[in-house]
């Protein structure tokens, strides 16, 4: 346990420690007291991208620009506006760059629809490729053995040993 | 004179690239036995000599030779020892080194275990796999030289990055590399069959160890990556869909997918074309995520256009090595005669099942990455694509796949019974059923998603069991006898067990990580105490320690659960005087397979300090998974049928040796 002497003196050093940006995202003094608006603020957060890291929501990001967000969010949100009130708040200030998930729009949609497509395309394209290759033998099915083949075959069972093991 | 030496074996080994990539082409369009064996020694050579660069960058950098320039900015003489071996791939130059070593590495090993290979495609496989070898030689001799020396040399150096002064450096990025460059063996395997025009059930019974192999490097790379990730970052994510994470991940969907249609072409002889574009398309989204990543175009396309050298290399090698092998699939593949035909359910259904989520997983990855730098680049505009998005995208595309996984290797090849496997699956959906509700019930009016998130774990746990179960007869037979036919069993029939159990695993980490993780974010005096989840931790004080090339601060916080003293944690936060940077070390507490997570953060005036502690249920899972999935691996790697070298299986007529995916 530290006396209060020695934490002053921890405290100095710590000042001088300290002259590298401050390493933690959301701030204890950030927190709302209203606990459903705090839920609401963080989960907003994590869609707000901090303009100045790479690939960080304001959420993660010890950046100030990060805090300056986070303390907007929290206003926004008390003076009662609902959560796409906030964001559109913020794409009319800082532009689309800012939200993380990008908005449904003409020069978005390749990138939303772009994996359902590949699912879809490549559906059909296989079940053009089973039918062309099925040809007459619908999905694939072996054709039917001829009478002349049925007795081959059964001349072959009777004829044998024993089968061993399962075909491969 | 040690780095000339290694600049000058670099060079070398670009000679002997250089022939390598020609002769034994030559030597198999002819039939030319003796330009054909040129391929085997040059490999070795090549390898042996690269690994003389590395060897001599790696004595810069352990004798701290800051005469070399790539030394003096990634290294300081304090640093312990294992930084300094570490540091030697910590940065770009370095990096590319150990890219290229690996390269030739496989190069080396395909040259000593590929005696049971067809001399021509042989022959072919490491000509290309030198065509990859010189285009990444010259990228390192031109564009990115680890050698340069500084006309003057300095005292001292820059110091590396604090945050890489990490045990995960020895790790992540050799393991990361063997996966990635791995699959540069299953690409000239394929553009060699393109070549050669034939390709049968032989070629993806050799191309799948290799393929094997690179996978299970891959994935405990990225694992190992998301886990250092969690303790060095501070705010305790294991993935924060990063374009840098995404570049090995894309390799990875795709890699899977085609782990899973290389075992279709080995049994029934079909999905060849598919099979061909897979192992293109693997190597190709690996050159993807090292352009990414190495090109400077994710910082920012600005950065990239105004020093584009490297970039610009990197992505001709893109174009040239992508472009052409595309090219050349198109050209020769329609030539290639299909084979195996299948009902859609099947166990081959399956498995293009699989590929199609894969693929589909792949491309929302691959457009949800490079779409922003598109956009920027053609219409200036700027958007972001992160977490929010790949969560919505990339998420349900998991569900659907995580639920076939325990139909496929249930189901016959050729014809399957969908019902008669559901029926056997009975016990494991039963057994998800139970998870749901009882999660349900443990969190009523919690989240509504992430019961039915347990159950599809508890299913392809439960699932990748019942395969198991079902061959050995567990249920109908006594234990000997199951224990006998266990034993039977090829150790592949393990493996695929394994590695479908361990990705239920992680999903189990994931949703509850995610889901009822708990956090408290608080400013502490000494003496203050803050509980989580039935933890109370009192804030005992703070301590300063000097480390070799830092100063730490530390706070101490005694750990106790029910009154009784549990542990004690120690994070700190060390400021590096070199680099006029610090880091947060986070501390962690393991509890089972749940964690205490906590961070320092900012002093306040009036002497608290900020802490950010978390609790993460069963977040080792997560990685457990991985090593699960890995360990999957290796067992299907050991399987005698899969051995490298390994001759044909004798008899087929055993039923107990029948191929068992």
């Amino acid at each position: 346990m530290a006396s209060p002497g020695m934490w002053l003196r921890c405290f100095v050093m710590l000042g001088a420690l300290l002259a590298a940006p401050p390493a933690l995202a959301v701030q204890p003094d950030e927190i709302l007291a209203d606990k459903a608006l705090e839920a609401r603020a963080r989960d907003l957060s994590k869609e707000l991208r901090c303009m100045v890291c790479q690939n960080q929501s304001i959420d993660d990001s010890d950046a100030p620009l990060a805090r300056d967000l986070r303390l907007l969010v929290r206003e926004r949100l008390k003076a009662g506006d609902s959560d796409s009130q906030v964001l559109d708040f913020l794409t009319a200030r800082y532009g689309d760059f800012v939200l993380l998930k990008p908005r449904f729009a003409w020069d978005t949609a390749a990138l939303w629809l772009a994996p359902a497509a590949v699912l879809l395309l490549g559906a059909c394209g296989l079940v053009v490729l089973m039918r062309r290759r099925g040809g007459a033998r619908s999905d694939g099915e072996p054709p039917e053995l001829s009478a002349a083949e049925r007795e081959r075959l059964a001349e072959l069972v009777e004829g044998s040993r024993p089968p061993t093991g399962r075909p491969t | 004179m040690i780095p000339e030496i290694g600049h000058y074996a670099l060079v070398l080994a670009l000679g002997l690239a250089l022939v390598q990539s020609v002769a034994p082409l030559i030597g198999a369009r002819r039939g030319d036995e003796t330009l054909m064996g040129v391929a085997g020694p040059t490999a070795l050579a090549q390898f042996v000599f690269v690994a003389l660069a590395f060897a001599a960058l790696t004595a810069a950098y352990v004798g701290s030779d800051f005469s070399v320039a790539n030394v003096f900015e990634n290294s300081h003489s304090a640093m312990p020892l294992i930084y300094k071996f570490t540091s030697t791939w910590g940065n770009h130059e370095g990096s590319m080194l150990l890219w290229v070593l690996i390269l030739a590495l496989f190069g080396a090993l395909v040259s000593v275990f590929g005696g049971n290979l067809p001399a021509t495609l042989k022959a072919n496989v490491l000509a290309v796999q030198s065509w990859i070898a010189v285009a990444f030689y010259l990228f390192v001799l031109l564009t990115s030289n680890p050698f340069l020396r500084l006309p003057q040399a300095p005292f001292e150096g820059r110091d590396l990055n604090p945050i890489l002064q990490d045990l995960g450096l020895a790790v992540h990025p050799p393991l990361l590399y063997l996966g990635y460059v791995g699959f540069s063996i299953s690409f000239s395997f394929a553009i060699a069959a393109l070549i050669e025009g034939r390709i049968d059930a032989a070629w993806a019974r050799w191309v799948r160890p290799w393929t094997l192999a690179a996978w299970m490097f891959l994935t405990l790379g990225i694992a190992m990556g998301s886990y250092w990730a969690y303790y060095e970052l501070g705010w305790g994510g294991f993935w924060f869909w990063d374009p840098v994470e995404n570049a090995s991940l894309m390799p990875w969907l795709a890699g899977t997918a085609l782990l899973h249609s290389a075992v279709v072409m080995e049994k029934r002889n079909a999905l060849k074309v598919w099979t061909i574009l897979l192992a293109i398309l693997a190597f190709s989204l690996s050159l993807v995520g090292t352009f990414l990543v190495r090109s400077g175009v994710l910082t920012s396309v600005h950065t990239f256009a105004t020093d584009p050298t490297r970039g610009v290399f990197i992505l001709a090698i893109l174009v040239a090595f992508i472009g052409g092998g595309l090219a050349l699939y198109a050209w020769r593949a329609p030539a290639l005669k299909q084979g195996g035909l299948f009902a859609p359910i099947s166990r081959e259904g399956a498995l293009v099942f699989n590929n199609l989520f894969l693929t589909a997983a792949a491309t929302c990855v691959f457009v949800g990455t490079l779409y922003p730098l598109a956009l920027e680049a053609l219409t200036a505009e700027k958007i972001s694509v992160g977490a929010p998005f790949f969560n919505l995208t990339f998420g349900p595309l998991f569900v659907p796949l995580l639920l076939m996984a325990p139909f496929g290797p249930l189901m016959a090849w050729k014809r399957g019974d969908i019902l008669g496997a559901a029926q056997r699956l009975l016990a494991a959906f039963g057994l998800a059923l139970v998870a749901v509700a009882a999660t349900f019930a443990a969190t009523a009016g919690g989240p509504v998603l992430a019961p039915f998130g347990i159950g599809l774990a508890v299913f392809a746990m439960a699932g990748a069991l019942t395969d198991l179960v079902e061959r050995i007869g567990l249920r109908r037979a006594p234990l000997a006898t199951a224990w006998s036919r266990a034993r039977g069993l090829p150790r592949s029939a393990f493996g695929t067990t394994l590695a479908h159990f361990g990705v239920g695993v992680s999903l189990l980490g994931i949703v509850c990580v995610s889901t009822w993780g708990s956090e408290r974010i608080v400013a502490l005096k000494p003496n203050d105490a803050v509980s989580i989840q039935g933890y109370d931790l009192t804030f005992d004080g703070m301590t300063t320690r000097q480390g070799p090339n830092y100063r730490e601060l530390i706070a101490r916080f005694t750990v106790r659960r029910g009154g009784a003293e549990i542990g004690v944690m120690e994070p700190a936060k060390r400021n590096f005087p070199s680099r006029q940077s610090s880091t947060t070390e986070a501390a962690l507490l393991t509890r089972g397979a749940s964690q205490l997570y906590l961070s320092l953060g900012d002093p306040n005036p009036d002497g608290s300090i900020a802490v950010r502690l978390y609790h993460k249920p069963l977040v080792l899972l997560i990685w457990l998974g991985a090593v699960v999935m890995t360990l999957g691996g290796a067992l299907s790697l050991s399987d005698r049928r899969l051995r490298v070298g390994a001759p044909r299986p004798a008899k087929p007529s055993k039923p107990s040796m029948q191929p068992a995916e």
